[in-house]
């Protein structure tokens, strides 16, 4: 009977869906991995912002199965907009996405006690479910004895030991999802949506009926309840250490960044170099006109100006994986958490405001683990104040163009690197303010509580990290290729046409709109000391940054590329600026909005362009004031 | 649901290591003054250990609407009867608090812990 239950399951057309559920920390992304391998990719789901993961296996009877992986959580009752997808897709609630035919749900063996809560609330869903003991081998060593067949009788669902890093139980677990979907087409005729109906909220009273009936499960089948682990005990005494704790997390974030910048120098590099010579490649072959105009300097540099920043991004989701995983995220959040109290951020937005000094996408995109609303929005707000790896160029350029190198305090700093830390500083220092501001204004209220567990220290396993960092680096190639293609694409049209006149002098950009655009803005920006190059290189450089110092090339008319246009570029600057003008610019580039892929992942992110509107609003005020401040200031110190 | 406070002879008797937390975070000023401080989670220092006789968040300050922190703090484990230990504080004016509960540790601050009523021992 399985096999014509199974064919008739194939013959539907619709692979099966299985979901996986469980607590954070349960190692449900582990056993994803387990079960799907590569074979995974990672979508939106419609309308909401929260990633969608989904793989594909083959079960042993031979049927194609689609395994959704759902955002950790500890409750139906959705905290998080992740929490959030999580309930809806159990519920059935998502529009053209029916609910899971079965229910995996993951659960660590050494914490059944928090665990099996959430398995008693998907129970009631009156769904087919699995539960996986995960973590079986930490719970051996801890001494801690779970009888599967006893707990399996006492909650009355399947029971399937596993070990998701080492993929042990992984057979055990494929053979159970074969029994329960035949169970599930033998028993249940498919009517989507039915038992969504009967699930309410839990009010506090359930809750905790919820945990007497745990209380009565365990005493059934826990049969030693193990040790706490003391390595983990031990390790946090030295590192929440109050002397210790904050010390060892600035140098684990000192280190963080050294690498971000040094190992991903030479992968950089290469992309230039490639990136050169595909466009050689390009030009040499094509012949002039506007499809190479569109190819080399459109498509390739533009989107290479983007691509050329996957190395340092996946450094940083290199080592913010391996924190995560091995669970220091949570202590660097408990550290940080009165700190960044002081000016009313939630611990847990470090992590978002971090990734930002690499680039602010992934940063803004990293908020979603801030539950609540109003401090998920004050560190988006913020985020792009961090400096971002792209804002590192203009600054290069203008300091080696405009600060001597030499050095203060008696030879031990050097000017130049003074003036980088305090770009940097400035970046920091503005964030705090802002979100100052911000939660004292328009996010008021009190701070969102800390609930946050301190999941036991673990060893990451080297596979999990590579197909996590194989995801980012999916996720931003497709951004790469898809709204960063078409803005370039744009930035590219508006800095060709119209074509300079026959026998024109000025650069070609000049008669471009972009140059149009940036004559109409000169006079807005000549208070703060900007000349009109300055403003023409502004408009291709809401593209991204660094793309504002090409564009300052096009203007003077400089054909060098690269580390050649950059030196000789400094000596052109240095003679037609002055000292005030490029500490202004400066001072605009700490601040300004000057990045069209952060506003796009903003406007996703908020699902809304009125929170893209109020960014660019008062980042642009910022900057103009900060740029008025500094141009003004350092024009009466320098008498001129 | 409000459980009845503990009775008083645990209040009244804290062991000898009892020491009197800091005072309130800048967050909690608002906090009104609790009957028996002893008798709340917020108030024991590191190494303290008690048991869980109760939750009231009706004097905890949070954005939360009424009756969502203490489900939260359910659903986190913290319910009548568990065993909690302080195992660490964090910096600065020792908040906030890595509690051991049962088998797990949770991270909360102070202001919050004010919401759970315990018995020390």
């Amino acid at each position: 009977m399985s096999d014509t239950v199974l064919s008739t399951l194939a013959f539907t057309g619709v692979p099966p869906r299985i979901a996986l559920v469980g607590n954070p920390n349960c190692g449900k992304t582990a056993l994803f991995n387990a079960l799907t391998g590569a074979r995974q990719k990672v979508a939106n789901y419609p309308g909401v912002t929260v990633e969608r993961k989904i793989g594909e296996f083959l079960s042993p009877a031979g049927t194609r199965v689609q395994l959704v992986d759902l955002p950790g959580t500890y409750s139906l009752r959705a905290r998080s907009p992740d929490e959030e997808v999580t309930r809806d897709v159990v519920l059935g609630r998502f529009q053209h996405e029916a609910p899971p035919d079965v229910m995996v749900c993951v659960a660590d063996a050494t914490n059944l006690r928090l665990h099996l809560r959430l398995v008693l609330e998907l129970k009631k869903l009156g769904r087919p479910i699995i539960l996986a003991l995960n973590m079986m081998d930490v719970a051996e060593a801890r001494g801690c004895r779970v009888d599967a067949a006893a707990l399996s009788a006492a909650l009355g669902v399947p029971v399937v030991p596993t070990v998701a890093i080492k993929r042990t139980g992984v057979v055990g677990l494929l053979d159970q999802i074969d029994r329960s979907m035949i169970a599930m087409t033998a028993t249940l005729p498919p009517s989507p949506g039915t038992s969504s109906c009967g699930w309410s909220e839990p009010s506090a009273l359930d809750l905790r009926a919820y945990h007497q009936e745990v209380e009565t499960i365990l005493a059934a089948a826990l049969r030693d309840a193990g040790r706490p682990s003391l390595a983990t005990r031990r390790i946090d005494a030295a590192l929440l250490h109050p002397a210790i704790g904050l010390p060892f997390l600035f140098l684990v974030l000192f280190l963080m960044f050294q690498a971000v910048f040094a190992w991903a120098a030479v992968p950089m590099d290469m992309i230039d170099k490639g990136l050169g010579w595909i466009q050689a490649v390009a030009g040499a072959v094509l012949p002039d006109g506007l499809l190479k105009s569109l190819l080399t300097d459109g498509i390739i540099a533009g989107v290479g100006s983007v691509v050329i920043f996957l190395p340092q991004i996946l450094v940083l989701f290199f080592f913010i994986l391996m924190l995560e995983s091995t669970g220091y995220m949570a202590r660097a959040a408990f550290l940080l958490d009165r700190l960044m109290g002081g000016v009313g951020l939630h611990g847990r937005a470090f992590i978002p405001l971090l990734s930002s000094f690499a680039c602010a996408v992934p940063g803004i995109m990293a908020a979603r683990t801030i539950e609540n609303r109003a401090d998920r929005l004050a560190t988006i707000m913020i985020a792009p104040l961090m400096t971002c790896s792209a804002r590192l160029p203009v600054y290069t350029l203008i300091i080696a163009a405009f600060v001597p190198d030499r050095t203060v305090a008696g030879g031990m700093i050097g000017l130049q690197g003074l003036v980088m830390f305090t770009l940097y500083a400035a970046g920091i220092l503005s964030a705090l303010a802002a979100a100052f501001v911000l939660k004292r204004t328009i996010f008021k209220g009190a701070r969102e509580p800390l609930l946050m567990e301190l999941p036991s220290y673990r060893l990451p396993s080297p596979r999990d990290i590579l197909l996590g960092l194989l995801e980012r680096a999916r996720i931003f190639l497709a951004r790469a290729g898809t709204v960063i293609f078409s803005i370039m694409i744009l930035l590219w049209f508006l800095g060709s046409f119209p074509a300079a006149p026959d026998g024109a002098t000025g650069p070609a950009i000049d008669y471009s709109f972009a140059g149009m655009l940036g004559h109409a803005l000169a006079p807005l920006l000549a208070p703060i000391g900007f000349t009109w190059q300055i403003a023409i290189a502004l408009v291709p450089g809401m593209a991204a940054r660094e793309v504002a110092v090409a564009a300052l090339g096009t203007v003077y008319a400089l054909s060098e590329t690269g580390d050649a246009l950059s030196g000789s570029l400094a000596g052109v600057l240095a003679a037609d600026w002055s000292l005030p003008t490029a500490l202004s610019l400066l001072a605009w580039f700490v601040f300004a909005p000057q990045c069209v892929s952060t506003l796009s992942v903003v406007k996703r992110e908020t699902n809304s362009w009125f929170w893209m509107l109020v960014m660019i609003v008062y980042m642009t005020a910022l900057a103009y004031g900060a740029a008025f401040v500094t141009f003004h200031l350092s024009s009466a110190l320098l008498g001129g | 649901m409000i459980p009845p406070l503990p009775g008083p002879a645990h209040a009244a008797t804290p062991s000898p290591a009892t020491r009197r937390a800091p005072g309130p975070a800048p967050g909690t000023s608002s906090d009104p003054p609790v009957g028996n401080d002893c008798c709340r989670l917020g108030v024991l220092r590191k190494g303290q250990r008690a048991v869980v006789t109760g939750l009231d968040d009706s004097a905890v300050a949070t954005p939360l609407p009424p009756g969502e922190l203490e489900r939260r703090m359910i659903e986190m484990g913290l319910i009548e009867g568990a065993r909690v230990e302080i195992l660490h504080e964090g910096f600065p004016g020792a908040d906030p608090l890595a509690v051991r509960i049962n088998d797990h540790t949770l991270a909360l601050r102070r202001a919050e812990a004010h919401a759970v009523l315990v018995t020390l021992g």
